[in-house]
């Protein structure tokens, strides 16, 4: 075996005296699907972005060598030319292009600038066939899934004769299903010859998958190891990633539960374009104060629209059913009737629906709930800091000050502060839709820890996520939903994750 | 985006300094015309026509920022202008009213005009781009069919002194003949001056009571103190000439009515919110649509009051008025540092937008440079003074 890849040293800062990478070094097998685990904030996408190029030779530190010669990098074009091929979290796919179209994006099959499409489509279909996607190539992509949208960009990268290939984060926003098949698919690639630097925080998924793992911590490289070694375990990747050992995935939670406190019946909701198909079918729950009820679905179940739904009739068209908050029916048509009945709706989105990221952490956190800092239409911007820095300090929020802009906040800060927005609007109910998604562990504990608190103070939650064992830990009670269909209901004491997914993946009667 | 470690560098300071980037701009541009043109820029008589000239950018594009922050924009100010200047001068000299009568039928044809537009864009959703490029060829016509191709005069001398009249003096003047001053102006100044610092130095206590960050005392003293310094040489100057122009204190109401509404208020925090994350706004209870809808009801109105001021200081209405002055109010607010894509922006950035284009408009003309030179010139400062506040985002984003 050799190495494909060493990463020497690199060093990488920037403005205003922040060391991002602080020596780190990497080394990657010929043929080995690597791993790169971290806390968010922890280096690891600078430190793909020095590597492709991202960041042009110069502008950092320390020595690379690829394929037994130092690279120069100027551009993401010199690393693609060199077979080095970055997959983002975020695809970047034309949706009105077909899928053909799209793979050859930049890379058209053509002479003397006119497009060679039977090729064309002929090259995308072999290509759609390795990645093990059943389509045609013209169809656009916006008719695909998340799921299949990130095969094409596979096969984008293997179009380009990819040598390294390099995904982060890929199986943050598909199913299980997805995610099963992407791995599947990893697997073959290495087989093929493919190496793979794979940046993920699902711990399951690197035991699955990597050969070797390499964890970087505030900007260093912690340990790397094989994975096949006996003491390759989960423990050990958290205890590296956080710097501490963490007694339990979960801090620990006595809940004290009351009298019900919010109740929905009959809720049925239908698909804002299509309005003939039914995406929440006669969903009725019920939470009580100091419980903390899950949701589990599958992506698609429905349960973000019923959330949604409930609140302020954000998604969904004919909407039918009736609300009550502690036993009497409220109207809950408009989200400031919704807020009015003490109501708050933390979304799974927090970039597209959650924050305004060019707005200052104090102006997020007072959005929800500017009446309370107001009067007659006039802000008092000293409370509203006042109230800012109170969350800083009580939230954990790791900034300097209140004015930092939320766009430049890691995302489990970033989550905190959605989170202060809504404990400040003061509501009885909270709906909390994936709390801890794409945020690393250490926070994931801290958010966690605030769930707790906030039943404690005798509200009640609703934690929705995809995650079981994140279910199983943190709730008293959880519904499985599954294709908009509520399938069960399990208590604390009864529920595995085998029960669970048995009920998600039910079908309808 | 993983680089998110809290920096010690204040993303606040960062903006605070292109705000200051823009003034420095200002002083730049008003210093090399002063050198360049032997110390006339600054006359008396040619501070009080910078005044008045560019009263109505001032006023539109104190509108316009609020509804570029929203993230719309207002193509129909100029043509809205022309009509409204139009139905007032034919509600004074056909119908007979009063000036005061044609100052108020102007305002509330704004805010029709403005609630006109509103209710398309907010209640149907149509693009602010294209409901206000209709509204600019309506509008425009409208004018043509109100004046009948004619144009009016004879307006009375009260309503012409709105637009290019000056306060009466008061309190009489030092000196007789030329070379006299005007005390109320040097009055204004001083009274300005007083205020201004008393407001900054109750924050500051303020801010100190609270616990909050408090800017260093050196700082705070010498930004003040050039304030009041560049005040009182202002209306002193101005005071050589025939004293306070009346619309330079509609402007001063204004620019703080709308700097207070934009940062004190709810209505304020909501367009900030919608221009920054339309679907956040709405998720957090914003009533987004009604906040649309009055964002250009207060373009219609401020529309209305700068078609007054425009009639006014021409002392009659043709149906030409108004042409591009819906591209000067916007290239004022890019130059002043709002963002295309909504969410930034402020009053007094687009204020000083506005003076960049009104000194370079002056300078140039008391060099006599062409006139197809001067446009020239205007379009190369708006594309730079951008590209350069991109450029600085792009660094600021590359940390």
């Amino acid at each position: 075996m050799t190495a494909i890849l060493s990463m020497n040293q690199i060093t990488k800062d920037f403005s205003g005296g922040v060391r991002a990478l602080d020596g780190v070094s990497l080394e990657v097998e010929r043929g080995h699907v690597h791993a790169i685990c971290g806390e968010n904030g922890a280096g690891k996408s600078t430190l793909m972005k020095v590597l492709s190029g991202v960041y042009p030779v110069g502008s950092y530190g320390g020595s690379i060598t690829f394929e037994n010669h130092e690279t120069a990098y100027r551009s993401i074009n010199d690393s693609e030319a060199d077979g080095i091929v970055i997959i983002h979290q975020e695809l970047a796919l034309s949706p009105y292009l077909s899928i053909a179209e799209n793979i050859f994006l930049g890379n058209e099959i053509a002479t003397r600038g006119v497009v060679d499409w039977p090729k064309t489509n002929r090259e995308a279909t072999m290509l759609l066939a390795r990645v093990g996607l059943d389509e045609l190539p013209s169809t656009p992509v916006l008719e695909l899934g998340v799921g299949k949208q990130q095969l094409v960009e596979i096969a984008k990268a293997l179009s380009k004769q990819v040598k390294l290939l390099i995904l982060d984060e890929p199986t943050a926003a598909l199913n299980d299903e997805d995610s099963a098949h992407l791995l599947d698919l990893i697997n073959s690639l290495r087989g093929q010859g493919i190496t793979c630097i794979i940046i993920s925080h699902k711990l399951k998924e690197i035991r699955r998958i990597a050969d070797t793992v390499t964890i970087i911590r505030d900007g260093q490289t912690i340990e790397t190891f094989e994975m096949k070694e006996a003491d390759a375990t989960e423990a050990r990747i958290i205890r590296a990633m956080v710097g501490r050992d963490l007694d339990s995935m979960f801090p620990p939670h006595t809940p004290e539960i009351g009298d019900e406190l919010f109740r929905v019946e009959n809720w049925t909701v239908h698909h804002p374009v299509d309005t003939t198909r039914k995406v929440v079918e006669n969903a009725s729950f019920s939470v009580r104060a100091g419980e903390i009820v899950g949701f589990a679905g599958l992506m698609g179940a429905g349960r973000t629209e019923l959330a949604m739904s409930i609140f302020g009739r954000s998604y969904g068209s004919h909407i039918s059913g009736t609300a009550f908050k502690a036993g009497k029916e409220i109207s809950v048509k408009t989200v400031s009737e919704a807020i009015g009945h003490g109501i708050a709706y933390a979304t799974e989105d927090r970039k597209h629906f959650g924050l305004n990221l060019i707005g200052s952490i104090a102006v997020n956190i007072s959005a929800a709930a500017l009446s309370k800092l107001s009067r007659f239409g006039i802000v008092d911007r000293f409370a509203e800091n006042k109230v800012a820095e109170g969350y800083r300090g009580q939230m954990n929020i790791k900034t300097p000050n209140v004015s930092v802009l939320a766009g430049n906040l890691s995302g489990g800060n970033q989550q905190k502060v959605v989170l202060s927005k809504w404990m400040f609007s003061g509501p009885d109910i909270l709906i909390l839709d994936e709390p801890t998604r794409g945020i690393d562990v250490g926070a994931k504990y801290e958010i966690y820890g605030i769930i707790n608190d906030l039943a404690r103070q005798g509200k009640a939650v609703v934690v929705i996520s995809s995650e079981l064992p994140e279910l199983l830990g943190l709730c008293d009670r959880i519904y499985a939903i599954s294709e908009g269909t509520i399938t069960g209901e399990v208590d604390r004491a009864d529920a595995t994750q085998e029960r669970l997914m048995h009920l998600m993946t039910a079908g309808k009667d | 985006m993983s680089t998110t470690t809290p920096t010690r560098k204040l993303p606040k300071m960062q903006v605070d300094l292109r705000q200051y980037g823009i003034l420095a701009a200002l002083a730049v541009i008003v210093i090399l015309f002063q050198v360049l043109t032997d110390g006339r820029l600054l006359l008396p008589g040619n501070l009080n026509n910078l005044i008045q000239q560019n009263a109505y950018v001032l006023i539109l594009a104190v509108g316009m920022v609020i509804v570029i922050i929203a993230g719309h924009i207002d193509l129909s100010v100029g043509s809205v202008v022309a009509m409204v200047g139009a139905v007032a001068a034919i509600s004074m000299s056909q119908w007979g009213l009063p000036w005061w009568a044609a100052v108020i039928i102007s305002i509330l044809l704004g805010a029709a005009v403005g609630a006109w537009q509103g209710f398309w864009v907010a209640f149907v959703g149509i693009p602010a781009f294209i409901v206000t490029l209709a509204g600019m060829l309506l509008f425009r016509g409208l004018t043509l069919v109100f004046l009948t191709g004619g144009t009016i005069n004879a307006l009375p001398g009260e309503f012409n002194a709105i637009g290019g009249g000056w306060l009466p003096e008061l309190f009489g003047t030092i000196g007789e003949g030329r070379g006299s001053r005007d005390i109320l102006t040097i009055v204004l100044g001083v009274l300005a001056v007083a205020m201004l610092i008393t407001q900054q130095i109750r924050t500051r206590a303020k801010q100190r009571k609270l616990d909050l960050p408090v800017e260093r005392s050196a700082s705070f003293w010498i930004k003040n103190g050039v304030a009041a310094i560049v005040i009182l040489a202002l209306t002193f100057q101005l005071s050589a000439y025939r004293g306070t122009p009346i619309i330079l204190i509609i402007l001063a109401v204004l620019i703080l009515l709308f700097t207070f509404v934009l940062n004190q208020t709810v209505f304020g925090r909501h367009v900030y919110a919608i221009g920054g994350n339309l679907f956040a706004a709405q998720m957090s209870g914003v009533k987004t649509s009604w906040i649309n809808f009055f964002v250009f009801v207060n373009m219609g109105v401020l529309a209305g009051l700068a078609g007054v001021v425009t009639t006014a200081r021409a002392g009659g209405a043709v149906a030409s008025a108004g042409q591009s002055f819906e591209l000067d109010a916007i290239a004022a607010v890019f130059i002043g540092g709002a963002a295309v894509t909504g969410g930034v922006g402020t009053v007094i950035g687009a204020v000083i937008g506005a003076l960049i284009m009104g000194v370079l408009n002056m300078g140039l003309s008391i060099l006599s440079v062409d006139a197809a030179w001067q446009q020239t010139i205007k379009g190369l400062v708006l594309l730079l003074a951008v590209a350069f506040d991109v450029m600085s985002k792009r660094r600021a984003g590359r940390r």
